[in-house]
């Protein structure tokens, strides 16, 4: 295995252009040395973009926030814009792991994973954010949702790779949360989850919604019904009630050893009602 | 194969060669004899292996042995200055905070951690921030009684 | 040899001497004491706070090789054929080891027979990880590769892993050989039965006819894993010459001698095993696995070799716990008063023979008195792990089936869950449901003062629950043998063989250091190598500080008749003259009243002079160990629309007979209960249809995190055990029983939902309680 921890994006590009075998984006680490311990994968090749400065800066700018790809997690934490601007997507990226796999994880491996239990990914996918390629080819833009293609399989070409997250900016009278279940308190992988992004008019009605759903299908799914559901409405009863069931009626998960189809299907609902919530309250609603 | 990296551990200044693909926790335990760090799981669900890379506790685990260049590693044989142990040493011992004592280092390591970010913590921070760091014999009571006190001490 | 090391566990033979059935010659022989009870710091502790203290995995040789184990990918297949040539070919590798190198010198011993086939698969692969070859090599990646090119021809075979399906008529057979032992006529059929037992007394159907109320309900539980920290590890030297040592983490380092020395056809004193510190055993380290193989691998390479369990191997190929499934029945009249108790057990044990459910036939009743009583143990073999024991093994399960159906009659017949209990509760002189007669023993006096806990008063919140179950575990005690060793300056050595899990050198220097009357500081307790003393028992069995605390006092008081002969030789005066009294020998009569006392340090320095060292020894079979009972309550809060909950406030009430070091009580009452949690909510193996495990992490499987619990109160009582010279009883195992019905009766308590099925996991609460909404 070679190891290479170039400096420039450009660097970076031109190794996992060139590589002749299997090549992998070392960014924090957490599921890459998992897998090669397992013996799952076996690189020829490691990229670690950890020396790129500009992978290591979260930027403000007037159309939102540049998280560089090799940003952590607890860094994103603690950058008081970003979390003052998307509590949901911070709060999400907070969740990963423990403490230490904080201090090393990424929002852009986490999306590169592919995992349809990817915490980041619902409160990303329901931010409206976007990923930064760059590849042999130049820079292209793919809405987060688009990242993952499947479980463990996502878009990228040979060569590309995610240099940054973009974040939209925070608009007037709106609020994002992110919701999981998991068995425990920490340290397990979601069960099922649910990132929802509102925004509102001054009387408190929504206008604007995205609601994305994590663990019950084979990829994140942005669910169009459940942000229908509450579009018009100042989440009462009854709109919590449909947004509810468009959440459920999202669902296609599989039994497995985290849980039931059942289970998925109802809890789902459950934490798309929960996150609208915080998200409105957020918001400034009432 | 092999990569000479150069790296500074518990203040000392230390160059190993290694392969690529070995983490820290195997160049630490394997070719530096710095034992103190556990492999409990491998995996980064047991917080066993922690050590501090440039003040932040990581799962040594989790790391590559080659990405230590240039960065300033402390672990758990580095934490006592001298014969002076630190406070959390102390009130680990003191309130009986370990049994079987496997998983202790990593919970001194995390808990060092927690309180440099945080010095009075509450104790729902503090179960949350050690929550990567299992223990099977204690039932946590007492680690948590431990780095409260120790918290205490540290803020003088 | 033979009947010791068939006793992979001594509990086989436990209703004949685990607990008294008659004291006749009580041992008690101090209630007031100096230096027991107080909370010095572990002399192990310094070590294990700086990463000075070294495990099994921390222990290198020189020339040390790195041997790796190939594992059956099938829950059940034959062995056609292992072709290991390409691998020892490879360069680097130094040794390739199948069941060819491991011959059978078990002499016709079963169940060494079944361990040496559990180390190295022979002709079959039973489950999912059972080792069928191991390498040496040079280095990791080398060894990994090697494993790669050993070429198995497996021929797959029908599986079974569930505890209910294997006891079907036609399901497959995990043994072929199997006829079911304990019924008459013995079978002249197979089944996946390996034994049936039965205890009791009393007329049982007689006495549900007296019966008000009676309720029946099935349990499941579902297989757990110790889940210690750290993974199993061993470094192994055998030389051409015969003789070998073996480094290892182990709860009984004389058990491995033994164990090894038979499975390698060594001679035992040619085996050296050497116990290092240990990350966690709770049972599980109580059996050998890869140290036989990694002997075995260093004998064919002429070199040291040093095999680590990943993580994933110890979850698949290490000593679980049984899978049960148990059916409770249990009549009372309206006063309370039990008339009748049923229960039929059947427990897994992996693919050979075990006692599994005879243990939690034994312990399912025995907190109560009982006129008609009855259980049935079908031990049940499935393509699973070799069980092994777990903190107390299978009394939780039998307890989680028993108090579950206690509290439900409690309801029934409109009784308050501790009165009834306190109304039935077992005392002395009680006939236990196992057999013995009880001596004085904690079960009521950890009720009563459970219901005069503050916890029992305190408000609830909204969601929350509040649940109460009782715990029994019958204790250990064991062969001990034990050193104390003089120094020249007065600093005592005490030499113990029981593994240290949990803090036991500190106890038994404690109690070393009351006997002799110095203070705890001028005793160091270590744990000596298989060389150095006698056999000992395992640590397990709540023995190490019974058994070596024991063995240690009386060590002391020979070694104090040895300290007043050299007294009486220094004053030369008759040794009749000569008595001990704090840490001092004193002259008494009135003849020598004026000589001024002599201290252990004066008599050890003089030693040269008076007849040389100075020692005192013990061997014994630490009979007696007292039963032990706890009674736990819990508070359990569950969310209603997603089924999971969370233990808000936990209290362990325990009978310690004495507590040596409380602190080091309080942590075994502590950590047996997070363990009984992890338990009861989320831990457990989940097999896949093609019978391999799902879950072989920590990811996945869900020990309970620091955040997921409270602070857990205790509450140490002191019912002095009378074969105990200080009346200790163990206190390590007994916490981990109540804890899954302490809780399933909280849920019970708090939403009216019965969970019959452990571990009482998000998915099956939220079923439960969606089916209580709807009837």
């Amino acid at each position: 295995m070679q190891y290479e921890a170039p400096e420039t994006t450009k660097a970076a590009v031109g190794l996992l252009a060139k590589a002749k075998g299997s090549a992998y984006v070392l960014a924090g680490g957490s599921d890459l040395l998992v897998r090669m311990k397992g013996g799952f994968v076996e690189p020829d090749l490691v990229v670690d973009i950890k020396r790129i400065k500009p992978m290591r800066e979260i930027k403000k700018t007037a159309s939102g926030f540049v998280i560089g790809a090799a940003v952590s997690c607890a860094e994103m934490n603690e950058n008081k814009a970003l979390v003052k601007a998307w509590p949901g997507v911070v709060e999400a990226a907070g969740l990963i792991g423990s403490k230490q796999v904080q201090s090393r994880c990424t929002v852009a491996g986490n999306l590169c994973n592919a995992s349809p239990a990817a915490d980041s990914v619902p409160a990303l996918v329901a931010a409206g954010a976007k990923a930064l390629i760059q590849g042999p080819k130049g820079k292209r833009k793919l809405p987060v949702e688009q990242v993952a293609v499947g479980p463990g399989k996502n878009a990228l070409k040979k060569g590309e790779l995610i240099e940054a997250i973009e974040l939209p900016a925070r608009k007037d009278r709106s609020g994002d949360a992110y919701l999981r279940f998991i068995p425990r308190t920490e340290m397990d992988i979601a069960v099922v989850s649910a990132g929802v992004n509102l925004r509102l008019d001054k009387k408190g009605v929504i206008t604007e919604a995205r609601v994305a759903l994590g663990a019950v299908a084979p990829t994140v799914v942005l669910v169009a019904a459940a942000a229908k559901a509450v579009i018009g409405t100042k989440l009462d009863e009854a709109a919590l009630a449909k947004l509810g069931e468009a959440a459920s009626a999202a669902c296609k998960p599989i039994d497995d050893k985290r849980g039931t189809i059942e289970f998925r299907t109802k809890v789902a609902a459950v934490l798309a009602k929960r996150a609208a919530e915080i998200a409105y309250k957020r918001a400034g609603g009432k | 194969m092999a990569v000479l990296v150069s790296t500074a551990i518990n203040g000392d200044t230390v160059e190993f060669a290694c392969d690529p693909h070995e983490s820290l926790l195997d160049v630490l335990r394997n070719r530096l004899g710095l034992s103190g760090a556990k492999e409990g799981c491998g995996t980064g669900d047991c917080g066993a292996c922690s050590v501090q890379v440039d003040g932040r506790v990581v799962c040594a685990c989790l790391m590559l042995g080659v990405e230590a260049e240039g960065r300033d590693i402390e672990t758990v044989e580095g934490m006592s200055h001298g014969t002076e142990l630190h406070p959390l040493q102390s009130k680990f011992l003191e309130h009986a905070a370990l049994q079987c004592g496997v998983c202790t280092p990593g919970f001194l390591m995390a808990a060092k951690a927690l309180l440099e970010h945080n010095p009075d913590p509450t104790e729902e921070e503090i179960r949350f921030g050690l929550a990567g760091n299992l223990c099977r014999c204690t039932g946590y009571d007492k680690i948590v009684r431990a780095v409260q006190d120790a918290a205490k001490v540290m803020r003088g | 040899m033979a009947s010791e090391s068939t006793m992979a566990h001594p509990f086989e033979d436990a209703p004949n001497h685990v607990t008294p059935t008659v004291i006749h010659d009580p041992i008690l022989s101090k209630t007031d004491f100096r230096s027991v009870g107080t909370r010095p710091l572990r002399p192990d502790g310094l070590d294990k706070v700086t990463g000075r203290a070294r495990y099994g995995a921390d222990f290198n040789m020189p020339g040390q090789l790195v041997g790796l184990v190939l594992r059956s990918p099938h829950a059940h297949a034959k062995i056609k054929k292992i072709d290991t040539s390409k691998a020892e070919k490879l360069p680097g590798v130094k040794a390739v080891v199948t069941a060819a190198d491991l011959p059978d010198h078990t002499g016709g011993d079963q169940s060494m027979y079944d361990i040496l086939e559990n180390c190295m698969a022979r002709g079959v692969a039973k489950y999912d990880g059972h080792a069928v070859a191991a390498v040496a090599a040079v280095d990791a990646p080398t060894a990994r590769k090697a494993l790669k090119l050993i070429k198995v021809d497996y021929e797959v075979l029908p599986h079974v892993t569930d505890v209910d399906e294997a006891v079907k008529p036609n399901a497959p057979l995990v043994n072929p050989r199997m006829l079911t032992e304990g019924v008459e006529p013995k079978p002249k059929k197979a089944s996946n039965i390996a034994k049936r037992t039965e205890f009791g007394h009393g007329d049982v159907d007689a006495g549900f006819k007296e019966a008000d109320v009676i309720v029946t309900r099935s349990f499941r539980t579902e297989q757990t894993h110790q889940g210690y920290i750290e993974p199993h590890a061993c470094v192994a030297s055998v030389s051409p010459d015969g003789t070998g040592e073996l480094w290892v983490c182990t709860q009984g380092h004389f058990v491995y001698r033994n164990h090894c020395a038979m499975l390698l056809g060594m001679d035992v004193s040619k085996l050296r095993v050497t116990s290092s510190e240990i990350g966690g055993g709770f049972g599980g380290k109580t059996h050998v696995w890869a140290e036989p193989v990694a002997l075995a691998l260093s004998r064919k390479a002429n070199r040291p070799v040093k095999v680590t369990m990943t993580r994933e191997e110890v979850f698949r190929a290490s000593g679980p716990t049984s899978a049960s499934s148990i059916d409770v029945k249990i009549g009372a009249r309206k006063d309370g008063a039990i008339v009748a108790a049923d229960a039929t057990l059947r427990f897994t044990c992996g693919p050979y023979y075990g006692m599994w459910a005879e243990l939690g036939s034994m312990t399912a009743f025995a907190c109560y008195d009982l006129k008609n009583v009855r259980t049935v143990g079908y031990e049940v073999l499935v393509n699973r792990p070799k069980t092994a024991a777990y903190r107390a093994p299978s009394a939780p399960m039998a307890a989680f089936a028993v108090e579950s159906v206690m509290d439900e009659l409690a309801h029934k017949i409109g009784m308050n869950a501790v009165d009834f209990r306190i109304k039935n509760a077992a005392k002395q002189g009680t006939r236990a449901s196992y057999g013995p007669v009880y001596g004085p023993i904690g079960i009521g006096a950890t009720l009563e003062a459970a219901k005069k806990h503050p916890h029992m008063k305190a408000p609830l919140g909204k969601n929350q629950g509040r649940g109460m179950a009782c715990g029994f575990w019958f204790n250990f005690g064991g062969q001990t043998c034990t050193d104390i060793n003089v120094g020249p300056d007065g600093s005592v050595t005490l030499t113990v063989g029981t593994v240290d899990v949990g803090g036991s050198r500190a106890s038994i220097a404690l109690c070393v250091a009351e006997e002799l009357g110095v203070p705890y500081e001028q005793v160091k307790c270590i744990v000596a190598d298989t060389g150095t003393l006698g056999h000992n028992d395992m640590t397990d069995g709540s023995r190490g500080t019974f058994s070596s605390s024991m063995a240690g006092i009386f060590a002391a008081r020979n070694a104090i008749t040895v300290l007043r002969e050299r007294a009486a030789r220094m004053w030369e005066i008759p040794v009749e003259h000569v008595t001990w009294e704090d840490g001092h020998a004193k002259a008494v009569g009135e003849k020598y009243g004026n000589l001024a006392p002599l201290s252990l340090k004066e008599i050890a320095a003089a030693a040269g002079n008076t007849g040389g060292p100075i020692a005192g020894h013990s061997e014994i079979v630490a009979d007696g160990a007292g039963v032990s009972f706890a009674t736990h309550i819990a508070d359990v809060e569950v969310d209603p629309e997603t089924g999971r909950s969370k233990i808000v406030r936990y209290t362990v009430i325990q009978d310690a007979g004495k507590a040596v070091h409380p602190a080091y009580v309080e942590g075994q009452y502590q950590g047996g209960a997070a363990q009984g949690i992890g338990w009861a909510l989320n831990e457990e193996y989940i097999y896949g249809k093609d019978g391999r495990l799902q879950n072989p992490g920590f990811l996945d499987y869900r020990i309970p995190v620091c955040s997921d619990l409270p602070m857990i109160d205790t509450q140490i009582l002191e019912i002095p055990n009378p074969n105990h010279p200080y009346g200790v009883r163990g206190v390590g195992e007994t916490s981990i029983v109540p804890p899954l019905a302490a809780i399933a009766n909280a849920m019970s308590n708090a939403f009216g939902v019965r969970m019959t099925h452990v571990p009482m996991s998000p998915p099956r609460v939220l079923k439960a309680l969606e089916a209580a909404k709807k009837a």
